[in-house]
């Protein structure tokens, strides 16, 4: 950074004196300094979305001398409120790697060469028209992530769905949200939270289920607590099936046995029942019963399939299921006490208490995950307690456009960006929008995520172009899909900032922009749009994904689809997709709104955001004339669903006598390939290891430190142990953050996934530990 | 060539107001607290004369309630003049 000393007289002199105005006016903000900034040259402040999880959280990067070399809290944006994570303050850091990817790369003769970028791009359009006409339309396939911007998304749904006519399109969201959007469709017909965080400052009980949220949403566990600490009448109750920091700082922990949610949540709405807490205004007005096929399978074999079928019961029927499901009963499943069951029905029974429900991966990856978060969703509809402020059944999301990009663009494959490929009113909307004849949307869905890669091994799909993410450490099970990329007659491209297990199968490898190296936009849990600029100028010969596609979809001959240039594509595109959610039940801010503003929440309808959808005094799109309306249902209602408890797809047994549980922590995001070229956050944790319960270790001979070898059906690693550190897991259960690279925890992890949502279970598999 | 930083109170009522003065007087950049009222002057002035000069308008504003010194850089009486 250069500075003259004037220059850094008068910065210092700024700083002085917002430091003693924080000193006589807590919490005082100054938002624009950001200008007096730009007037002395020192550092230029802008809007930016962070670029890790699905928080949203806005920050402001300094930029200086073409770098970015700061980063703070956006105190304009709602969502945080000046606040950020351990990452977000040193996320700049991740752009200025020094293995980062600067140039393309081909392999040639086995070894991967430099290549000018034109040339990797002709590469790959002509080896995607060749796969395309040798082996149909079917053998090409675009995966893409929740990271993707919502432009990347766009142009990759537009190019393979629209103009290949291909279904090949799948995000590493069905990795992470899947069963949150099955949750969503089968209970609201219509997808994404109902609430907002300001639910956080209104609510009375949150209760997080098999989410640790101080480490994963740490921005929001903060505001959590700091109501709890404003407000006297606050209550947190961690419930989980291993004590992390989230369980520390809650008011109770309830600790369950793996997969037995399903059972606790039904107990739940038995007690309910039972004591008559039902809000029978509300029930009866806007809720209806139904039921769908029971063992359900687990997926774990090729072709796998599986079709839902809705009928309808009545609340008698319903009360006659969760006879099972007593307390007592449920007591013996779960482990949970009665007493415990009982106490959690209390409080969302309680209609003084306003209740927000938190969670995250713990039910979303999970063989039932679609009927686990059905159930939640019953609790909350039982009591009424639902789309009003402070009553809340939230689903967070891990990554920052999940919802922007894959939920919303619908880059699955059985998704548009409004509606399905399935029906025909859909396909001709994104073939008009699109400009392409409507025959060329194939109206049947192809393969979700792990029977893509599936389809890759076994050869089905010969060419697969994967942009901005990492499924050669992230796939369950995953030796079985790094063989197949590997194998002779397939063909993958990679677009990525930093060499991965992924780069390593590449055949191409594109230098890709990051973050604010480009314009676009994400999109967060709470129905928020963010957009970002173009901060500062990508390295070497490194573009945006979205220009990627661009290119290649031009070189393909679909230049009259993709006719945009480089200086105002993210516009033009941003205003062609938002044609789709036109619309009061999903109506956009236009481009101009967002680039103004911290974030925008949809619907937005006349200027305004909506807080609480399906709440008439929030919401535009109810037309019922009552108090709410679940307008995604064609009944106008939403369904409570009777699911019962059906164990995990493998469960410790007397040869792999372990839980084997994966997941995240607070320094690192997801697979580690940019927090670990942050250094401050790499040094604080600079390799995994296998959390054990400390009588476990004690029976294995294993003190900190020590290697254990973790072995299961399918593969083994050896990793060292981490004994009562932040995590301390139950009897019997080992948990491993997928982080690190040196360290492969999916070589251990089973493909088992919901049959509704095809999302994976990363939280159970059953395995033996064995000292190294 | 001094360089001044001041938080400035306004009187009741008058951040804007005193934002709207401050930003028209030469030599002067603010920094208004989003959420509080209280804002943040830095004066960077050539001469003593200018110094002077700014002072007597600062003095003159009406909307201003009180300023406080929160830090002072000279050139001159750094090099004991």
């Amino acid at each position: 950074m250069k500075l003259n000393r004037r220059r850094f007289l008068k910065y210092a002199a700024a700083s002085s004196a917002v430091a003693t105005a924080g000193a006589i006016f807590p919490g005082a903000s100054f938002g624009s300094w950001q200008n007096l900034s730009n007037n002395s040259g020192l550092i230029s402040w802008q809007k930016a979305p962070c670029r890790f999880c699905g928080t949203g959280c806005g920050v402001l990067v300094g930029v200086s001398d073409g770098r970015a070399v700061a980063v703070k809290g956006d105190p304009n944006c709602s969502v945080n409120k000046g606040l950020c994570c351990m990452k977000g303050y040193h996320s700049v850091q991740m752009l200025y790697g020094k293995d980062r990817i600067t140039k393309a790369k081909v392999r040639k003769d086995g070894e991967m060469v430099e290549v000018p970028i034109q040339e990797a791009l002709d590469l790959i359009a002509d080896k995607l028209q060749k796969t395309k006409d040798k082996h149909g339309k079917d053998s090409v396939a675009i995966y893409g992530s929740g990271q993707w911007t919502i432009p990347d998304g766009y142009v990759a749904s537009k190019l393979f769905k629209g103009c290949l006519g291909t279904n090949n399109v799948e995000a590493n969201a069905r990795l992470c949200m899947a069963s949150a959007v099955t949750g969503f469709m089968t209970s609201f017909g219509i997808d994404e939270p109902m609430g907002c965080y300001e639910d956080m400052d209104h609510a009375n009980v949150f209760i997080t289920w098999g989410n640790n949220m101080a480490e994963m949403h740490p921005v929001l566990y903060s505001r959590m607590l700091a109501n709890r600490k404003r407000r006297t009448n606050v209550t947190i109750i961690d419930f989980a099936t291993r004590s992390t920091r989230t369980s520390q700082a809650a008011d109770k922990s309830i600790l369950f046995r793996p997969q037995t949610d399903l059972a606790v949540a039904n107990a739940i709405c038995y007690e309910i029942i039972k004591n008559d807490w039902v809000n029978w205004n509300f029930v009866n007005e806007h809720v209806s019963f139904h039921k769908g096929k029971t063992n359900i399978g687990y997926g774990t074999e090729d072709h796998f399939a599986f079709k839902d079928k809705a009928e309808g019961i009545s609340f008698e029927d319903f009360k006659l299921f969760l006879e099972d499901y007593t307390p007592e009963k449920v007591e013996k499943i779960s482990g949970v006490s009665a007493k415990d069951i009982k106490y959690m029905a209390a409080l969302y029974g309680d209609p003084s208490l306003k209740v927000t429900s938190f969670w995250c991966m713990g039910m979303n990856q999970h063989t039932r995950g679609t009927w686990i978060n059905n159930l939640v969703y019953n609790i909350h509809l039982l009591v009424g307690k639902i789309s009003t402020p402070g009553n809340s059944p939230f689903s967070l999301t891990g990554q920052p456009s999940a919802c922007g990009t894959v939920r919303e663009v619908g880059t699955l494959t059985h998704k548009l960006p409004h509606g399905v490929v399935m029906n025909e009113h859909h396909r001709e909307m994104a073939a008009e929008i699109w400009d392409v004849p409507v025959a060329n949307i194939d109206p049947k869905p192809t393969y979700h995520t792990v029977e893509m890669f599936r389809a890759l091994d076994r050869g089905d799909i010969k060419f697969i172009w994967i942009q901005v993410t990492n499924p050669m450490v992230t796939m369950p099970n995953l030796k079985r899909y790094r063989d197949g990329a590997l194998k002779d007659d397939r063909f993958v491209v990679v677009s990525d900032v930093y060499p991965t297990p992924t780069t390593d199968v590449a055949d191409v490898i594109l230098p890709a922009a990051l973050w604010v190296e480009q314009e676009g936009m994400f999109g967060n849990s709470e129905r928020r749009t963010q957009h970002f600029a173009e901060i500062v100028k990508p390295p070497g010969d490194a573009m945006s994904d979205t220009w990627q596609i661009i290119e290649v979809a031009k070189r393909l001959g679909f230049e009259k689809q993709f006719p945009w240039t480089q200086d105002d594509y993210i516009g033009k595109i941003w205003e062609e997709y938002r044609k789709f959610h036109a619309g009061p039940k999903h109506e956009m801010a236009s481009y101009e709104v967002l680039k103004k503003r911290s974030g925008v929440q949809w619907p937005f309808v006349d200027g305004k955001e909506t807080r609480w959808r399906f709440n008439a005094k929030h919401d535009p799109a109810c037309t019922n004339g009552k108090d709410f309306d679940f307008y995604g249902k064609k009944d106008h209602k939403a369904w409570i669903w009777a699911r019962p408890y059906e164990p995990a797809a493998e469960s410790p047994d007397s040869e792999y006598n372990f839980w084997l549980n994966t997941g995240r922590v607070i320094e690192h995001w997801h697979t580690g390939s940019m927090t670990r070229r942050i250094p401050v956050l790499h040094n604080a944790v600079p390799s995994s290891y296998v959390e054990l319960n400390p009588e476990d270790a004690a029976e294995l001979g294993v003190v900190n430190g020590e290697m254990v070898k973790i072995i299961s059906r399918r593969g083994e690693i050896t990793i060292p142990a981490q004994i009562k550190g932040r995590g301390i897991p139950p009897r019997g259960m080992v948990f491993v953050p997928f982080f690190d690279e040196s360290y492969l925890i999916n070589e251990v992890t089973l493909d088992a996934f919901c049959p509704i949502s095809k999302q994976p279970d990363y939280k159970k598999c059953a395995v033996r530990l064995e000292k190294a | 060539m001094p360089i001044f930083s001041y938080l400035a109170i306004p009187t009741s009522g008058a951040k804007e107001i005193l934002c709207a003065s401050l930003a028209t007087l030469p030599h002067c950049e603010i920094i208004p607290s989003d959420n509080q009222e209280v804002v943040v002057l830095v004066t960077d002035t050539p001469d003593e004369a200018t110094e002077d000069e700014l002072q007597k308008s600062l003095k003159n504003l009406q909307s201003l309630q009180s300023l406080s010194l929160a830090f002072g850089y000279d050139d001159k009486k750094k090099k004991g003049r």
